[in-house]
């Protein structure tokens, strides 16, 4: 699974940062940005998509591999 | 340094006209028919609009109102967010609906950026703040807010009854903000009377609400004028530094952004907080697993957030045009309700009750688009250490008199007076 922000929906509510502070963190204005490559490791998955589910923007992509 | 002077007498008198634009009659009384005629400065919206909007959203989704020259209430969750998107066709120039409507000239700038500017100018002015709103910045002042808030608890020494909206969560914003903007911190009260003037003397004549905006005003001023001799590392010397398109911020710019930060850094919180201990005073099961969890309590805030959404924003509309099956009027104010977004059951499962365990909770409390609150941070971690705190030091409470329980009238509603029993 990877993890991407999407353009310029993200506003920075910092849902995604808050319940999921291993992928993702914020720039310095606020903004979500997306950890390393977007690779969600093994066992972060439900979290990536508990961010997903969360961003009031719906910002966050969850691209599923395969 | 050259002196600074921007902030002279002519800026103070030119401000007030230009503020005001058209004034439309103001009606109060009664409502007739919520669909056609709807007042959110009612009582019985006050004291509790859920029921009100869930049967419009059922009957008549996009209310009207000839009050105020004339208003929209949506109360869909996808037309709230269709409207907050839609920055074209819905105005921010004035976002606290009244019976005044700021002339058009007014933006995109409006009397109070960013909250009040409309693109391209608003992404300017916001970008000016972001910096000092971030997560990271606000968590440096968590062990002040927190030693705050214990402070306020030993103040309530041996008494069984506290009010804890008037006591407790109105302190926590006004200290908060006040450290921000680097006003004296003694000064609360008369935020406080700044808070009412703006937000809730809506129906007031013309001159008693120029006056009392006046007040507000007054006071900003003499601020700025006391950082310009002193300044010193704070919001408002940021401000008077700062600069937009190579040039130092137009006076109003200044006066009318510390105005946002003071106004609604305050009754917003306030209300947030005294909301959630409403809660879990009167739902003792709430109450009790918060105390076992506090591991939960980050979640149950979304959750209070969701249900008892304090702020309810305002747009007027730009153009007439036919939107959703209504034909709306140049100048129609939108009543902008997050709330009632925030109980639409076509967008949340159990929408009418509060899950503190909510996991999937995509709430617009905080708006949506490109005016989220910009101190959505700093709201958060008021909350979280105003609950935590409380929770901590008062485990056991119950509302005194759950009749003596008053809310705020207007655009931001809270408890305003919330008698809890302690002991």
């Amino acid at each position: 699974m990877k993890i991407q922000i999407g353009g310029d929906r993200c506003q920075g509510h910092g849902r995604c940062y808050d319940r999921a502070p291993d992928l993702f963190g914020a720039d310095d204005e606020g903004y979500g940005k997306v950890l390393g490559d977007g690779v969600v490791p093994p066992g972060k998955e439900r979290d990536a998509r508990l961010a997903a589910a969360n961003c009031p923007e719906r910002a966050i992509d969850l691209l599923e591999e395969g | 340094m050259a002196a600074d002077d921007r902030f002279t007498e002519d800026f103070r008198d030119s401000r007030d006209e230009e503020l005001i634009g058209a004034i439309s009659e103001a009606i109060t009384g009664p409502v007739a028919d919520w669909a056609t005629d709807f007042s959110h400065l009612e009582p019985e919206w006050s004291a509790d609009p859920y029921p009100i909007q869930d049967d419009l959203r059922q009957r008549c989704p996009l209310a009207h109102t000839e009050r105020f020259g004339g208003a929209w209430l949506p109360t869909r969750y996808e037309d709230v967010a269709a409207i907050a998107y839609d920055t074209g066709r819905f105005s921010s120039r004035s976002i606290i609906l009244s019976n005044f409507r700021p002339p058009r000239e007014l933006a995109p700038i409006g009397g109070s950026p960013p909250i009040s500017s409309d693109p391209p100018f608003h992404h300017d002015a916001r970008k000016l703040l972001l910096p000092a709103f971030t997560k990271a910045v606000i968590t440096k002042q968590e062990p002040a807010t927190r030693a705050f808030c214990h402070s306020l608890i030993d103040a309530f020494g041996g008494q069984d009854v506290v009010d804890a909206a008037r006591d407790y969560a109105q302190h926590i914003p006004m200290r908060v903000i006040a450290d921000m903007l680097g006003f004296p911190p003694e000064d609360g009260p008369q935020f406080r009377v700044f808070v009412e003037d703006l937000l809730e003397g809506i129906n007031l004549p013309p001159d008693e609400r120029i006056e009392r905006v006046s007040r507000l005003f007054d006071y900003l001023v003499a601020q700025v004028h006391d950082h310009i001799d002193n300044p010193r590392d704070d919001l408002t010397t940021y401000l008077l530094n700062a600069e937009l398109y190579g040039q130092k911020l137009a006076p109003e710019h200044v006066v009318g952004t510390m105005a946002l930060l003071l106004i609604a850094g305050i009754d917003t919180t306030w209300s947030a907080i005294g909301a959630s201990l409403w809660h879990l005073a009167k739902t003792p099961d709430d109450r009790r697993r918060l105390v076992a969890e506090p591991a939960l309590l980050p979640t149950a805030i979304e959750e209070f957030l969701r249900a008892y959404a304090p702020v309810t924003m305002a747009r007027l509309v730009q153009e007439d045009m036919h939107w959703r099956g209504v034909d709306m009027k140049a100048d129609d104010w939108i009543l902008l309700s997050f709330p009632a977004a925030n109980r639409d059951p076509a967008q949340f499962d159990r929408a009418g009750e509060v899950v503190i365990d909510r996991e999937v909770n995509r709430h617009a409390a905080f708006g949506l688009g490109i005016h989220r609150c910009v101190g959505s941070h700093l709201a958060r971690m008021e909350l979280r250490v105003a609950l935590e705190a409380w929770l901590a030091r008062i485990p056991e409470f119950t509302l005194d008199d759950p009749a003596a329980v008053t809310w705020a009238a207007g655009q931001i509603r809270g408890p305003r007076a919330l008698p809890l029993r302690i002991r």
